[in-house]
């Protein structure tokens, strides 16, 4: 029974911990806005602007709760919910850290250790876009259905690739478990320095997935206004906005775990297991992906946004046939290496 | 297990249905979505995980998307909707029951075949790659080289006519 209890416990902590770091997330994603453009960013709200995303939320829970007339109502408030949720619903296959003993049992920083997990974080991703095709449908305005036209078939195209990208890793690994593809790159066998090409097809996807820029075609605002949440107001567009950010927290997490080595660092295998040991891996799992996200807020203030047609070109043309090229010669190198 | 088994049966069967009742095409769709869903857990309380995943991938999160898309662009409503006539109701109750008829003799014909020692583990990825490719290479290799011409076929259609350039 213990365990069970010690799992929700994790569980929430994993929860509660996603949303504060989107919450930060959405902080930092302003100071970094405001250093690149060589402006000071927020900085009235606390120290520093530190209490910014707290002013934030609590502006958007006191804003008019407004629903168009000719909307579809029900489906109207399922959008931002079913958005939030497939959100939240991925860190559950993403181990956070290596096992830990308590009272003689051990017990894993994963919420569950399914020998399909990477299909699982597919399924969830692709599920992602339900949210925002039935917010954008509902909404009866035109922009928000191009939105969602576009949100549709965007992650559509970049799903492939994205799909394809893995299926050189997972013919390396020869394990769906994250589990078990962390432990394999252990020391300095990251994976990122035998999948170079997949790593790049992999985080271009990432970012076409989460509809950052450069791919924030779905809310381009010189075309489409607001693109899919246009019509949403107060904690609906918060929960649109918000549920970007946990995607991106998850994102970096599936970056870190399947290119990066995950928990591991160099020189782990030399200390002692115990709190210290457990605790450094947990940090540096942690800092790994606080990289990638500011990686992807450095990618957004730099880069302008892609043309609609680039998109689908880039999407089809160049990173499905360069996956496809990544597969055939890992098969060949895995052979070679049997014979 | 066989409550939980006999739960799902129901909410399947009921969310199958009001993917007819409902006179809405989005909804339809969306109840169309929780009856894959729900199938995916029959899928996992047979222990085929892998199975149960492919299918929330493929068909929840693809094909219904393209299924929504489409739907959403024909904006399908009352007014635009055919008027069915008499013979057409006639026509559908005759061919459903006829149908519904067979289906039914056909199962009072037929032995049921449950297998009384199941391997538990064959739905694993592991397990399932080795019988795929080992006992049923060639069947599985000629599905895909079908799945492979409809894809070309599909290109094909789609091509645009070369339109000659005038400067």
């Amino acid at each position: 029974m213990s365990w069970i209890i010690l799992k929700i416990i994790f569980i929430s902590i994993i929860f509660g911990l996603s949303l504060f770091i989107a919450m930060y997330s959405t902080y930092a994603e302003r100071k970094i806005a405001a250093f690149l453009q060589d402006r000071l960013g927020p900085n009235r709200a606390g120290p520093f602007g530190i209490l910014q995303p707290l002013a934030d939320g609590i502006k958007l829970f006191f804003k008019e709760e407004f629903i168009p007339l000719k909307a579809d109502r029900w489906l109207f408030l399922m959008g931002p919910g079913f958005f939030m949720i497939t959100a939240l619903m991925t860190s559950a296959v993403i181990p956070f850290g290596p096992d830990i003993t308590i009272d003689g049992k051990s017990f894993s920083l994963q919420a569950t250790d399914i020998n399909v997990g990477l299909l699982y974080i597919f399924g969830v991703v692709s599920l992602g876009v339900y949210g925002i095709l039935i917010g954008g449908w509902a909404s009866n305005n035109k922009f928000s259905l191009l939105g969602a036209i576009r949100a549709a078939s965007q992650n559509i195209s970049y799903e492939l690739a994205m799909g394809l990208s893995i299926v050189a890793l997972v013919m390396m690994s020869s394990s769906l478990s994250l589990k078990e593809i962390v432990d394999q790159q252990a020391g300095w066998h990251w994976n990122v320095f035998y999948q170079p090409l997949g790593f790049l097809i992999f985080i271009i996807c990432a970012f076409a997935e989460t509809n950052r820029a450069p791919f924030d075609l779905p809310e381009c605002e010189t075309e489409l206004v607001g693109g899919y949440h246009t019509e949403f107001s107060s904690m609906k567009l918060g929960f649109y906005l918000f549920a970007e950010y946990i995607n991106m927290f998850v994102s970096s997490a599936i970056l870190a775990t399947l290119f990066f080595g995950g928990y591991h660092f160099p020189g782990v295998s030399s200390m002692d297991p115990g709190i210290v040991k457990t605790a450094l891996s947990v940090a540096v799992m942690f800092g790994k992906i606080f990289f990638f996200i500011f990686l992807f807020m450095w990618v957004r203030w730099t880069l302008p946004r892609f043309r609609y047609d680039q998109l689908m070109n880039l999407g089809w043309r160049v990173l499905i046939p360069l996956a496809v090229i990544n597969i055939l010669v890992t098969g060949a190198v895995i052979l070679y290496k049997m014979m | 297990m066989d409550k939980i088994f006999y739960i799902l049966s129901v909410a399947t069967i009921i969310c199958a249905c009001m993917v007819i009742i409902s006179k809405h095409p989005i909804r339809s769709i969306l109840f169309l979505v929780a009856t894959f869903f729900l199938i995916s857990a029959h899928y996992i309380l047979l222990n085929a995980q892998f199975l149960a995943l492919v299918n929330i991938v493929v068909y929840a999160g693809a094909i219904m998307v393209l299924f929504l898309f489409v739907v959403m662009f024909l904006n399908l409503n009352k007014e635009v909707e055919a008027h069915k006539g008499v013979f057409s109701w006639f026509a559908a109750i005759v061919s459903g029951g006829s149908f519904f008829l067979i289906v039914i003799k056909a199962l009072e014909q037929s032995k049921l075949l449950i297998n009384d020692s199941p391997n538990h583990s064959i739905g694993l990825v592991e397990n399932l790659g080795h019988v795929l490719y080992k006992e049923y290479l060639l069947p599985m290799e000629i599905s895909s080289v079908l799945f492979f011409i409809a894809m070309i076929g599909v290109v094909l259609l789609n091509r645009k006519e070369k339109i000659v350039k005038e400067n």
